[in-house]
């Protein structure tokens, strides 16, 4: 054996490593992200007290009507749900999507002026106070939103405010192909 | 100086502050012992590397809650912790399990100390140990002589 091969050996490690970070960089891997293991699956139960008064409660029905339904999570005193609000809003306005939204920790009156101020995308909207229907989903806080198709399984799972671009690529394609 | 060194002393006795709070505390001991060891396990997930226990997210002490829940419902931990995983997946153990996806997690370690020390060991035998310099000759016997005795 050549020892001089051995001298490669630094060089060989660093190409390596660089190889690694290149690929994290280019790819958007997310050491951060904590995936979501509900993609796949039945979405858990929906047992919630209605937002709007003289509502009825949120039930599991909502999920298995045949047709597909974004689930969002939110709350009045959260900055990124502002920030993701106008994209529901005409998701509900001009596309006609079923969005059932949830105030997660938040006073039923100020979610509800929160949403009065801004506009009301929600067909149903439900009330979250104790987080407890947010454990269920896996929430890790607000926003998120869940794509559930007709058959009551959840399709995709975004952590954090939606952007122009998942309604466009992601959103869009699940409603039209999931009716 | 002696209250000071006692001071410092008295520092090293405190235990690290926990997110705990007493009215999230169970009344009976056993249970909320046990609901610690397993707030112990559970990672925060919202706070990458705090277990629900350290953490004073909202996320963590509804977990804390759940947990406290499911005790006192009768379950047992493992079924506590399959509780979290189905609702979070493995990322909420802080303690990965061992599977497909995590051997190299687990013997990545033990693995690369038994590469190195297996290459350190051979490279330590194959060295030739150092061979005696040959004695001197009459000439340099005559040399050193000469030089020691001037």
């Amino acid at each position: 054996m050549n020892r001089h091969l051995l001298f490669l050996l630094p060089l060989a490690t660093l190409a390596l490593m660089a190889g690694f970070f290149a690929w994290s960089l280019l790819a958007g891997r997310d050491p951060a992200s904590i995936g979501s293991v509900l993609v796949g699956r039945p979405a858990p139960r929906l047992e919630v007290k209605a937002l709007r008064e003289a509502e009825p409660p949120l039930t599991d029905a909502l999920l298995k009507s045949g047709k597909p339904v974004i689930v969002n999570f939110f709350a009045s005193w959260c900055t990124p749900c502002l920030a993701e609000h106008p994209l529901f809003a005409r998701l509900a306005e001009r596309d006609g999507a079923v969005i059932i939204g949830i105030a997660w920790k938040n006073k039923p009156e100020e979610a509800r002026a929160w949403l009065k101020r801004l506009g009301d995308p929600y067909k149903f909207a439900g009330a979250d106070l104790e987080g407890r229907t947010g454990l269920d989903w896996g929430l890790s806080g607000v926003p998120e939103t869940y794509l559930v198709d007709g058959q009551g399984i959840v399709r995709r799972h975004f952590r954090g405010p939606i952007t122009e671009r998942d309604v466009n690529e992601t959103i869009m394609p699940f409603l039209k192909g999931a009716k | 100086m002696k209250r000071l060194v006692a001071l410092l002393l008295a520092t090293l006795l405190v235990a690290p502050a926990l997110a705990v709070e007493p009215s999230e505390m169970l009344p009976d001991p056993a249970l909320e012992g046990r609901a610690r060891e397993i707030g112990r396990e559970l990672r925060c997930v919202v706070c990458q590397n705090q277990s629900i226990d350290d953490s004073a997210a909202e996320v963590a002490r509804d977990m804390r809650r759940a947990v406290r829940e499911r005790l006192s419902a009768g379950d047992k931990d493992e079924q506590v912790f399959a509780y979290m995983v189905a609702r979070y997946g493995d990322y909420v153990l802080l303690k990965p399990p061992f599977k497909a996806g995590t051997w190299a997690l687990w013997l990545g370690g033990p693995l690369v100390l038994l590469v190195a020390g297996g290459a350190l060991l051979i490279a330590a035998r194959r060295r030739k140990l150092p061979v005696a310099p040959a004695p001197l000759s009459e000439e340099e016997q005559r040399r050193l002589a000469a030089l020691l005795d001037r």
